[in-house]
């Protein structure tokens, strides 16, 4: 039988880490962020990497750790306002950069994972994201035609999982994990809590272990981007 | 004068109705949720992934796993659901948000708006706004009427990279509130001016048509 569960991160991206790859990475923000794969990919020194992420970390955490040692080539990302290092790579032209709109990125993953080439969508109608791309109108309106994104790796972050891979997310930390998970043709899941297989209700299993190749717990230190609380007396 | 940024919110939280499904972008849109009128009933949805959307957290009890698409921790409600990306834009996309409330740079006397870009200069990306605009079923912008440098943001055809095209239903700037008639030929209608604020002043910084 074939054992999913790694000891480390380190181990789990062995034989799947190369130069060029396309690389999946879930999360909003530092939201649901596979933190332990990050680390392991930068250290494994792979380079040239393009990453598809909604987001691309902070300065020093995150995806920002890849930037700092320019191991990323290109970014696909939805919105990228959180990180110095970023806009620096990027007005200076050491970093391609393809936007997406959000829900485009999430579809084209989810299409991607569920072998469809491509989809129509009426995001971007008209605007620099269609330039180059075909149209077609439905019902009157017009539709943009985007593809699906498969990836050669995919790195996601879930609550709880088990020895067969199945996982369970938490809160707004489910996010892109999910879609990234189906659209690797590697996946590798971390998570905080590992189950032996049996114990999770298969009815509760938000993503099928038929899509996570290699598993493995982390330690996580879950950081918060805006730290937004009220007073008790205004309660 | 000019309204301040509460009255923008207040103002704008005057189109809800009560059972509607709504989405606020970041800044002055994220105040509106303060003024949802007693007794109305309003499902807050942020598009990373949840429905039903609770104030911020007592002090010590901010959890991780739960902020909102600024990326502010927030709270749940009883009513509250969680999703993937994916699902939360079918939800936008597919037409089953009923209002959309969120800032802007520029926006055109037809409804185009511009809220992402400014070439070679500001790298941020348009997060969901694309996809918002394109699948809620009404799209409010709340913004200043002018730019920093006193320039009109309401303009005859955006000079900025696009949002989307034809998308917008309703301006409240500080200055005002403007209909847009996006499906059809008719020019922006001024429906209201901030209290001691003038058509004539309105129409200075004001560059699209309006009647």
């Amino acid at each position: 039988m074939v054992k999913k569960v790694f000891p480390d991160a380190g181990s789990a991206l062995e034989g799947l880490a190369f130069d060029g790859m396309t690389v999946m990475s879930g999360g909003f923000g530092l939201c649901g962020i596979p933190e332990n794969l990050i680390i392991a990919l930068r250290d494994s020194g792979v380079k040239g990497i393009t990453v598809i992420s909604n987001n691309a970390g902070v300065d020093g955490w995150g995806l920002g750790l890849l930037l700092e040692t320019k191991q990323i080539k290109k970014m696909v990302s939805s919105y990228v306002g959180e990180n110095k290092e970023f806009a620096r790579q990027f007005l200076s032209g050491e970093l391609e950069l393809e936007f997406n709109p959000q829900g485009t990125l999430a579809e084209r993953c989810r299409a991607g994972g569920a072998g469809i080439a491509g989809f129509y969508t009426k995001t971007g109608v008209g605007t620099l994201v269609a330039e180059g791309k075909e149209t077609k109108v439905f019902n009157g309106e017009t539709y943009v035609l985007e593809t699906g994104l498969v990836a050669d790796l995919s790195i996601v972050k879930a609550w709880k999982g088990d020895e067969e891979g199945n996982l369970i997310f938490r809160k707004t930390a489910r996010n892109f994990n999910p879609m990234m998970a189906t659209a690797g043709k590697k996946c590798v899941a971390e998570v905080e809590i590992l189950v032996p297989t049996g114990e999770l209700d298969p009815d509760a299993i938000h993503t099928p272990g038929i899509y996570v190749d290699r598993i493995v717990k982390g330690e996580f230190e879950k950081r918060i981007e805006q730290r937004t609380t009220r007073k008790r007396e205004n309660a | 004068m000019p309204w301040s940024r509460d009255q923008l919110a207040q103002r704008a939280a005057k189109e809800l109705r009560d059972g509607y499904y709504v989405n606020l972008g970041i800044g002055i849109p994220t105040l509106v949720a303060n003024y949802i009128p007693e007794g109305m009933e309003v499902t807050l949805q942020s598009e990373n992934g949840m429905l039903g959307m609770g104030p911020f957290p007592y002090e010590g009890e901010e959890d991780p796993d739960l902020i909102n698409a600024g990326k502010q921790t927030i709270t749940a409600l009883k009513k509250t659901s969680y999703f993937s990306s994916s699902d939360s834009f079918a939800m936008i996309r597919g037409g089953h948000i009923d209002l959309s409330i969120l800032g802007a740079m520029e926006v055109s006397e037809r409804g185009d708006l511009a809220n992402w870009m400014v070439p070679g200069k500001m790298v941020k990306g348009m997060g969901g706004a694309m996809d918002l605009v394109a699948g809620v079923k009404r799209v409010v912008v709340v913004m200043e009427h002018t730019s920093k440098e006193g320039a009109p943001k309401l303009l005859k055809a955006c000079e900025l990279p696009l949002t989307g095209v034809g998308v917008v239903d309703l301006v409240i700037s500080d200055l005002g509130v403007f209909e847009i008639d996006k499906h059809g030929t008719g020019p922006m209608k001024l429906l209201e001016l901030a209290d001691g604020v003038t058509r004539e002043e309105i129409a200075a910084k004001t560059q699209a048509a309006f009647v």
